[in-house]
């Protein structure tokens, strides 16, 4: 699933040159930075967790989740709306940012740190490379490349993204068990900070200058949590933070929350924002 | 020709998160460690349960054969390093191997 996302994205880029797509590379990176920045002093001050797990929980948010991402784009095609194709390079390049700012803000930038063990986790995670891989793959080979591989990876992706889904969601079940001690104020987090990302999201859709679908597919990507690629990095360079408050909030409540109304929330409020700026 | 004596020797097994494993492999690098057999497992502990659901969630359990000191230099270093803030049990028992010499 993660290679045909790659591999999608890869062939629109394969159309594209790259310097034109930099601004938007260059502002979700700083988007990214900017939702663990704004994160984290909510949860150390009004959710009055630890350093290190405020952290924690804010790369979390900071990054994205691919799963989300991938019913975003299920969603996107039933409802027949467009937006902009190279949204997956953008999705690797918002897993990033999160994870660098979560260790910076619990740590400070000290020798201690050991950087070469988080790049090799946070680049060579299994997520990363699939997703990146695909990317290249489809960029190198373009569209008529990969016509002879679509069957496998783009005409199944629905089926395969359905098996995940009921996977996922057992897998969310049983954070949801851990929820009861963690409480309300977790709760309340994981439901109102991706609506507040989606909107900083569309935010920058309209800076950007990206149609409807792209602002609720960046809103969507601000919005969603990682549950792969951050808790796996952050358990290593933050060790001190516990792991269960994080995962019960990024996958028991909020992938739960975007999967099932987040998704087409967010869509509802590009859609409001873009009439509110064009008239 | 396999040797018919039995050689006593120890079996150093240690129960964590698979988070830290490559971070432990490198720590085996260092400290000279000749072989080493990782398996998949899921529990529950004082630190809460890790049911093998997907990679966060997920632990390992290593085993080490080695002599003695050897296992107490390892385990003593595995202490100092990641007991404070990972869920890991270490313990060490007595087994018999056929080539001393292979640990």
């Amino acid at each position: 699933m993660l290679i045909a996302i790659g591999l999608k994205g890869g062939v629109e880029l394969a159309k594209q040159s790259l310097v034109s797509l930099l601004p938007d590379m260059v502002a979700v990176i700083f988007m990214g930075s900017l939702l663990t920045l704004i994160a984290y002093p909510v949860l150390l001050y009004l959710g009055k967790f630890k350093v290190g797990d405020a952290a924690s929980i804010a790369a979390h948010y900071g990054s994205v989740s691919v799963g989300t991402f991938a019913v975003a784009v299920a969603y996107y095609g039933t409802k027949n709306v467009f937006y902009e194709e190279h949204m997956p390079l953008l999705l690797v390049l918002l897993e990033i940012p999160a994870i660098l700012v979560g260790i910076i803000l619990a740590k400070g930038i000290t020798k201690n740190t050991q950087w070469s063990i988080v790049f090799h986790e946070v680049f060579l995670g299994k997520g990363i490379v699939l997703l990146v891989g695909g990317l290249l793959i489809g960029w190198i080979a373009g569209p008529e490349g990969i016509a002879s591989i679509e069957p496998l990876f783009f005409d199944l992706f629905k089926g395969v993204l359905a098996i995940f889904l009921l996977e996922m969601g057992l897998i969310a079940a049983m954070q949801v068990g851990s929820l009861k001690n963690h409480g309300v104020f977790l709760i309340a987090f994981g439901i109102l900070m991706p609506l507040f990302s989606a909107v900083i999201g569309c935010l920058f859709g309209i800076m950007l200058g990206m149609s409807v679908g792209g602002m609720g597919m960046l809103a969507t990507l601000a919005a969603s949590a990682s549950y792969i690629a951050v808790p796996a990095a952050m358990r290593i360079s933050i060790p001190e933070a516990n792991p269960t408050l994080s995962l019960t909030a990024s996958l028991g409540i909020t992938f739960s929350f975007n999967v099932i109304f987040g998704i087409p929330i967010y869509l509802k409020i590009a859609e409001l924002m873009h009439s509110t700026i064009t008239g | 020709m396999m040797e018919d004596k039995i050689h006593n020797i120890k079996v150093l097994t240690i129960i964590t998160e698979a988070s830290i494993e490559s971070s432990l492999i490198d720590d085996f690098e260092s400290l000279g460690v000749n072989g080493f057999t990782i398996i998949d497992a899921r529990g529950k502990g004082r630190r809460g349960s890790r049911m093998g659901g997907w990679e966060s969630n997920s632990n390992i359990r290593i085993e080490i054969i080695c002599d003695a000191d050897q296992a107490k230099k390892i385990s003593t270093f595995v202490k100092d390093k990641y007991f404070e803030n990972y869920a890991i049990v270490i313990y060490i028992s007595d087994s018999q191997v056929f080539r001393l010499d292979k640990f």
